[in-house]
Parts: structure tokens; sequence; C-alpha cells
């Protein structure tokens, strides 16, 4: 009972959707950012090279992406170690876990607005301590590093949970067995974790790895719920030449700039943690 | 059988690892105090916004703040009536519905002729699945701004969907394949032989078995759609969701309005992750492969 | 009137051939067994014969009707599957109604048939339960059931015993066995389990690498072996084989022994099974290797000719490793096969 059409027509709407709205205005981003009425140019990509805010864009977001995907790396491992050891209540602390998972970055972003806040909760528990006696302006523009640091605070306690998700996924299709065999040669904890989990972790690692590092790139929301506009990032950077200063083709030549690196980092890791042949679960 | 356990938690950056720590009472209590500093790590920032949302609007703004909500609605009121929430918040319904809806509808088939059929070309849409992963979709809406305005779908509900659609496409695609792949095809060929047509049996028979997982796959697509704020930022004006509202508005709205604002954006992604929380994990996992 | 004709029927997945050229006819509420080794098409012939796979050539005729073109629906089968296919989203009495609710039958009418069904197969009790409520063997039957109450013109059974632990495999067998035979229907039944096929069938058609390679009554097959592979698959323990050389018109030598044989033929083997050997003078010189009391018969192995033979002796009989044994066997029970084709001669 083969029809043998009937894949071709069920995969049909969905290739035709993305085709349509994914491919076609992906490769438009590249030609919006080089071409003009005067036909191909790089006016664009000199415009926002030459800003004053380009340079600091593009250091603040990798410096950012930097800090923030080794930091949630070493947390999730151990969110995820926990989890896996975990017998009773292991349900509801893994619900937890991943409570951020629903969280937009806005939310986040808000969320440690709260807390950093010149009236915020961070400096009622310093004054409630006799640490200060007055209100610190954390989010002020002269103190860019703490703005940087609230950030790193909001994405680290955000998105975490979705590299934790990934990893405990990763780490269930681990049999049991090869860490006991580990136990019995007479390795140690760590030695176990290191040697044995972690390297067979690596295609989740990767997923994992790639998925956040291009959502760091991304960062756009938190930093302006935070910053305001004191901490330029290249997302927030294309949001204003494209809404504000009304300029399609800086915006997408910033967009150039953000696929630029996203790809290169992709690449770096499909590298970086290649599973020889043979050598999966 | 233990682990390393316990790594130092609550956003420290300093994360060098513990030794070993043995099943001894002193392990166990270091394990489950890292548990319980994790898990107050995760939800305190959450009861936080809370406190301020349930505030009135002169406490939000006072110092020092009191940790515990005074469960006064000002706020929330305030909120509430601000000219364009109203609006805002049907709008971000409105779009993540759509996305829900375009994405199975698209995503679903799709998903089915994976699991089923070996076909030339399931390589190549494979990888156009897996491309859309790699690709910072919000950025397609700069282009897409474009054929919007030429198409009329500028400003709407419809052509915002459109973007978060692709955004949830791979979800859906990726979770009805994993979804149908674990009914068994003897089932339904059982059903074929007895008397069912194909359309049939794939009715009575795999849709009952899947449906739970279709329907918290629908909320995972909403919640995708609710949340996003790039696209809706830049391709809304008149008919803005509820992050893009925020978002336009955080230079000058005051800072009650903006946790109001956060309540609202997160307790319905709370409500709907608790609703969905047992295919969380076998959703992402997938998902992400 | 149910009788299935095969003509011609080939089947290719890609480059793999899996049949060649199928040609098998079942009479009406005959029973017959597809056997042979995994890989060897019989699953794949049954579901073309159900309508789940379409030939890449030849035809399917059920009933004097050509099905190959028609979908499962519309031949009048009903199957059991290896893995039961119990719709775990519906009751016992659910599944078992399924395909008479497809019919639109009449209420009643399905209630009936259920119940009738469910009391053959001794399941009554559970006609309320969930399939994950049911143990494997529990869910066989409620399969057998659901194929039954369709009263088909034709039920298609594959492996439906396999996946059962050995007792209750052997219990089935002689449930299954008595079920079919009174519902009088036409039943092609796939195995890789000789003993079921031997068990079960009216006649086994024997297959190997896409082919059929012999059709006969279970004890014809047994007999008379059309092929070396007929002869070496059927029989616990297997058949015993060593080459001949020609020694004269008729004449062959077997390991020093010289005995009367078909007078054509180049290079021929000599086959005879275990139980067929009996010790007495004029036989195989044999020394024993291996002996296995087995309770009833006692099981030797000795080397003859180079080869390790198997013989099924009394169990009465003393011997031990490294004894010499005269190894006679029946002079009707022998069996020859080209060495060439494997055909028997």
């Amino acid at each position: 009972m083969r029809a043998k059409a009937l894949p071709y027509l069920l995969v049909l709407p969905a290739t035709l959707f993305l085709l349509v709205f994914f491919v076609y205005p992906a490769l438009q981003i590249g030609v919006l950012a080089v071409s003009g009425p005067e036909g191909l140019t790089l006016r664009h990509l000199q415009t926002m090279a030459g800003h004053w805010k380009f340079g600091p864009a593009l250091r603040w977001t990798l410096l950012l992406a930097a800090v923030v995907v080794p930091v949630q790396l070493a947390l999730a491992l151990g969110m995820a170690s926990i989890v896996d050891r975990l017998k009773a209540g292991r349900d509801t602390v893994l619900y937890v876990f991943a409570i951020p998972l629903g969280l937009s970055d806005l939310a986040a972003g808000i969320i440690w607005l709260a807390i950093f806040e010149q009236s915020g909760f961070l400096n009622s528990v310093l004054l409630h301590l006799g640490v200060i006696e007055r209100p610190v302006l954390f989010l002020g523009y002269q103190n860019v590093w703490v703005i940087f640091l609230a950030v790193v605070l909001a994405e680290v306690w955000r998105a975490t949970a979705i590299v934790m998700v990934i990893l405990v996924s990763g780490m269930g299709l681990i049999p049991k067995e090869y860490d006991e065999a580990g136990q019995v040669f007479g390795a140690s904890a760590w030695q176990r974790f290191t040697r044995i989990t972690l390297p067979l972790l690596r295609p989740s690692l990767q997923s994992a790895l790639i998925l956040r590092t291009l959502n760091a790139f991304e960062v756009f929301a938190v930093v302006i719920a935070l910053g305001g506009t004191t901490l330029p990032v290249l997302m927030g950077e294309t949001y204003q030449w494209q809404f504000m200063l009304r300029d399609r083709n800086v915006a997408a030549a910033y967009a150039l700039v953000i696929l630029g690196i996203s790809v290169a980092s992709t690449l770096f890791y499909l590298r970086a943690l290649r599973v020889p042949r043979g050598a999966t679960l | 059988m233990r682990r390393s356990g316990a790594r130092r938690a609550a956003g420290a950056r300093n994360d060098a690892p513990r030794a070993v720590v043995g099943s001894g009472p002193a392990g166990r209590f270091l394990f489950g105090a890292s548990v319980v500093l994790l898990c107050v790590w995760v939800l305190v920032p959450i009861y936080l916004l809370l406190v301020n949302a349930l505030s009135s609007p002169q406490e939000v703004t006072g110092f020092p703040k009191r940790f515990v909500p005074s469960f006064d609605f000002g706020s929330i009121r305030f909120f509430a009536s601000f000219a364009g929430v109203a609006q805002a918040l049907w709008n971000s319904i409105a779009v993540a519905a759509l996305t829900m809806v375009m994405s199975l509808g698209l995503g679903a088939p799709a998903g089915y002729a994976l699991s089923r059929f070996e076909f030339p070309g399931k390589e190549w849409f494979r990888m156009i699945v897996v491309m859309t992963r790699a690709f910072p979709l919000p950025l397609l809406a700069l282009p897409l701004a474009i054929f919007f305005i030429r198409t009329g779908l500028d400003d709407t509900a419809l052509g915002l969907a459109v973007v978060h659609t692709v955004l949830a496409i791979p979800f859906a695609t990726l979770i009805t394949f994993s979804l149908f792949s674990g009914v068994p095809l003897e089932l339904e060929e059982a059903a074929w032989t007895l008397g069912c047509t194909r359309w049939q049996a794939f009715r009575k028979v795999v849709l009952p078995l899947v449906l739970p997982g279709i329907a918290a796959s629908a909320v995972f697509a909403f919640i995708v759609s609710w949340n996003e704020v790039f696209a809706a930022a830049v391709l809304t004006v008149q008919n803005r969701t509820l992050p893009a509202f925020l978002v336009q508005s955080l230079n000058v709205s005051p800072l009650h309005l903006k946790f109001a604002g956060g309540a609202a954006l997160v307790v319905p992604a709370l409500v709907f992750i608790f609703a969905v929380r047992r295919y969380l994990f076998a959703m992402w996992g997938i998902a992400s492969r | 009137m149910a009788e299935i004709v095969i003509k011609g029927v080939a089947k290719s997945f890609g480059a793999f051939q899996a049949l060649h050229s199928i040609d098998l006819a079942v009479a009406d509420r005959e029973f017959m067994v597809l056997l042979g080794p995994s890989g060897c098409g019989k699953t794949t012939l049954l579901r073309i014969v159900a309508g789940l796979e379409t030939p890449s050539a030849g035809e399917v005729w059920i009933g004097g009707r050509r099905v190959d073109r028609l979908p499962p629906r519309e031949r009048g089968i009903a199957m059991v599957f290896q893995n039961y296919a119990v719709f775990p989203h519906l009751t016992v009495f659910e599944n078992i109604a399924f395909g008479l609710r497809m019919q639109r039958l009449p209420r009643e009418t399905i209630r009936e048939r259920v119940r009738r069904t469910a009391a053959l197969m001794h399941i009554e009790q559970l006609l309320d339960r969930y399939s994950g409520q049911l143990s494997g063997g529990q869910r066989q039957r409620v399969a057998v059931a659901r194929a039954l109450a369709m009263e088909p013109d034709v039920i298609l059974m594959d492996e439906p015993l396999s996946n059962l632990d050995a007792l209750l495999r052997l219990e089935m067998r002689a449930e299954l066995k008595g079920v079919l035979e009174a519902s009088e229907t036409t039943t092609v039944y796939v195995t890789h389990d000789q003993v079921e096929a031997m068990s079960l069938a009216d006649r086994i058609a024997v297959m190997n690498e896409g082919r059929i390679v012999q059709v006969s009554t279970p004890v014809d097959i047994y007999r008379n072996p059309a092929a070396r592979f007929v002869g070496s698959f059927i029989g616990n323990p297997p058949m015993n084989f060593i080459t001949a050389s020609r020694a004269g018109p008729g004449e062959w030598d077997v390991a020093g022994l010289r005995l009367t044989g078909p007078e054509a033929g180049e290079r021929l083997e000599f086959a005879v099974r275990p139980e067929d050997l009996e010790v007495g003078p004029g036989g195989f010189q044999a020394a024993v290797r291996v002996v296995e009391p087995l309770g009833p018969h006692t099981l030797v192995t000795a080397e003859v000719g180079g080869r390790l033979f198997r013989a099924v002796l009394d169990s009465d009989l003393a011997v031990g490793p490294g004894d010499e044994l005269s190894l006679l066997p029946k002079a009707d029970r022998v069996r020859w096969f080209d060495a060439e084709t494997g055909e028997a001669v």
C-alpha cells in the first residue's frame, strides 16, 4: 500500500514554506547588505564598519558569548550530573531546573532588572546587611562593566536550562555499564566523568554548544532591558539601524556580520567536537 | 553508583569542580545542599518579579524593597489600562495561535512522511530543517519586512506569525517525526488489513496515540511565538505584540509598567511549561539532535 | 472458495532481489506453512499476499479474483502480526470488534461475534482490559481473535508464536491448530521453526534465498527432501552428509563403505538422518567423540570418514568417548544429493 506520491505531498507544504520564507530571505539578507540603487556596493558595509558603535558592539557581543557559554556549559554539566544522580524527587527538580526554558530573554532581562535596578532587591539586601548606606546605581551609563555583568547573570540564569536539557537527554543515552566498568577498573568519580562521560557526551555537547553560542550572538532584549543603549551589541545595533535609523541595508550588513560569526563558530564546533567514525555509542 | 556530584552553583563563575564526594553523610549533605541552592537560584528571581508585580506603583519605585508582596494590584491595574497593552496582549495571543496552527499544519505531515517513508530528497529536506537551527532566524525579519510591505502583510499578525512559524517548524517537524516513529508501522498495517484506508488508519490508530505529544508540541510552538522579541519588534508597529510593546517602550515606561509587563510575559509561559512538563525533555532532547 | 494462486511473483528492494519468480498454489481450507531461515523471503511473500507489499512482477489470485493491485482491505484477508499489533488505546473488545466496525455490521452481530471469538481463544474475561494490562500470550490471543472475528476467506500469520517463551509456544501451537482447523479457513503461516511447521501444516513450502525449494506434506519433506538444503534445515539433530566417490555403475564409496546408489551422477553426497543409523556389523567405522544421554535416547557424535556424524541411539547402549562403533544406515532411509546442485538424486 505505497502511494508513490504521498511522501512528497506530505512534505511539500513545509518545503515550499521554508523555501519561500527561510531560504529566499536568508539569501536576501546578503543581497540587501551589498546592493544599492547603483548596483553592487560595499557602501553599506563601510558605513557600518565606520560607525563608532560598530567596534564596541562586535567586541561586547563576542566577549559576552565568550564569558557566558563556558559558564553555562559548566553549570549545565553540573546540573545534569546532579539530575542524573537523583532518585527521589528527580521529576520535581528537573521541572524546576527547566523553568527558565519557557522564558524569553526579555522576561529574563526584566526579572534581573528588578534585582539590579537602583531601587531593586540587590540594593535592599545590601542595605539590610549594612554594606551600603544609600542605594547604588548599578545600571548607570558610567558602569558599562556592571551592566555587562548583569547581562551575563541574566543570560546564565535563563539559558543554562537549554544546555542542561540537551545534556540530560544525552546522558540518558549513555548506558550505566560504561561508568560501572570505569569503577571496576579503578577510576575515581572525577576521572570517570572526564574520561568516560564527557567523551560520550560529545554529540550532545556539540549540539548544545552550537545552539547556545548562536543564541548568545543574538542577545537583544535582555541588553536593552538592563542597560538601554549603554551596552552596544550586534543585534541591538541591527535593530537600531532597521527601525530607528530606517536604513535597511546597513541593518542587513550587521546581520551579515552576525551570520558570519555564527557560521564560523558552528564550523569550529563541528571540527573541534568531531566524533571519529565508529566511535559513537 | 556515584559520580562527581556537587559543582559550585548559584551564579559563581569559579566553577572548579570539587573532588570526589562519596556516599558518606558529608557527601550527601553537599549534594542535597547544591540541589537546594540551584533550585533557589532558579526560583527566587521569578519570585522577586512577582513581588514587584503584586505591589503598588509606589512600592515598586520605593526603596528599600520588601521581600513579601503586598498583593496590591495597583501596578497590574495600571498595566492593564495602559494604552496599547490590551491590544498587545491580544496580538501576542493571535500571533502565537496562528504560529501554533501553521507550524503543526506544516510540520506534522512532514514529520509523518519522514518517519514512514524512504524517498529521494529526504536527506535534502532534513538538511533544510537542520539548517534553520543553525541560522539566527530573527534576522529574517529584515528582508521579510520588505516582502511584507509589498504583499500587505506588514504589521499584521499573520506576517509575524509567518516568521515565528519558520522558527517553530523545525521543532514541530522533528517532534512529530519522533512521535510518529514511536508508533509501530505494524499497527497501521493491522488497521489496513482490518478494513481501513490509509487515512482511516491514521485517524483511528495513529492519531489517538500521538495526540498528547502533538498537543504538547502545539503548546511549545505557542510559547516560542509568545516569547519572540526581535522579529516582533521589527515587524510590528500598530499591531504590536507584548514583547515588541515592552521593548519599544522600555526607554520611557515607568518601572511598575515594566514589571507588570514582565509578569504578563512570564506567568503564561510558566503555566504552559507546567502543563507540558512531561514532554519537555523528550521535545527539547529530540529537537536538538 | 478461497484458494490462493501465486504466479511468477518476484520482488526486489532496490538492488536486492528478495523473491525470484515464485509459483505456489494453496488449496481452499489448506494450512500452508512457509518455512525457511531468516532472510529467505517468506515474510515478504506473505506480505505480498496480504497487500502490504506490491510485487515487482507476477500475479496473486485469491478465491478466483486477481488481487495483486488491490489494497489489503479488499482482499478478504485477515492477518496476525509477529508483534501482535494489538491497538494500545482500545480495549480487547474494541480491538476484536475493530474490523467488524469498519464493515459497519449491526451492533448485535458485532457483540455476538466478539464474544464468540473471545470464548474460542479463552479471553472472555479480558474483554475490558487494555493491551498494556495483558501478558504477551494474552495479547497474542487477542490478535488471533481479532483476525478470526473477521471470518475472512484467508488468514495470514507472520511468525505469531516466535515471541512467546518455549512452554507457551507449545500450548499455543496446539490451541491454534485446533481453532484454525475448526474454522476451516485457508491459512498461510510463516515460521522459521521447523517443529512448528511440521506440527501445524497440511503442506510446507520450504524457502531459501528467495526461492521455493520444495512444497509437500511434512512427512514427505522429512523423508524425501528434494534438496540438500531441505534435508539439512529440517530435522533436529540435523541430517548427516558426507561426499561419496564413484566406485562403479551404481556403486559408491562412502567413508570406506561400499554402498549401492544412483546410476547417474558424477559427484554425489550421501545423506542419512541420525535416527536412521543403528549399531550393527558392516556399517561405518565411527570413532565416538561426544556422548549425550538425553533421556529418551542417547545422542552420539562420532567421527566418520573425517566428518562428524550424529546418531540417535538407544539409551540403554553403553558407549563412551573413544569407543569404536559400527554405524549401519537403514537402506531405505539413505538419500543422495548432487554435490554441485544440491538436488536430490
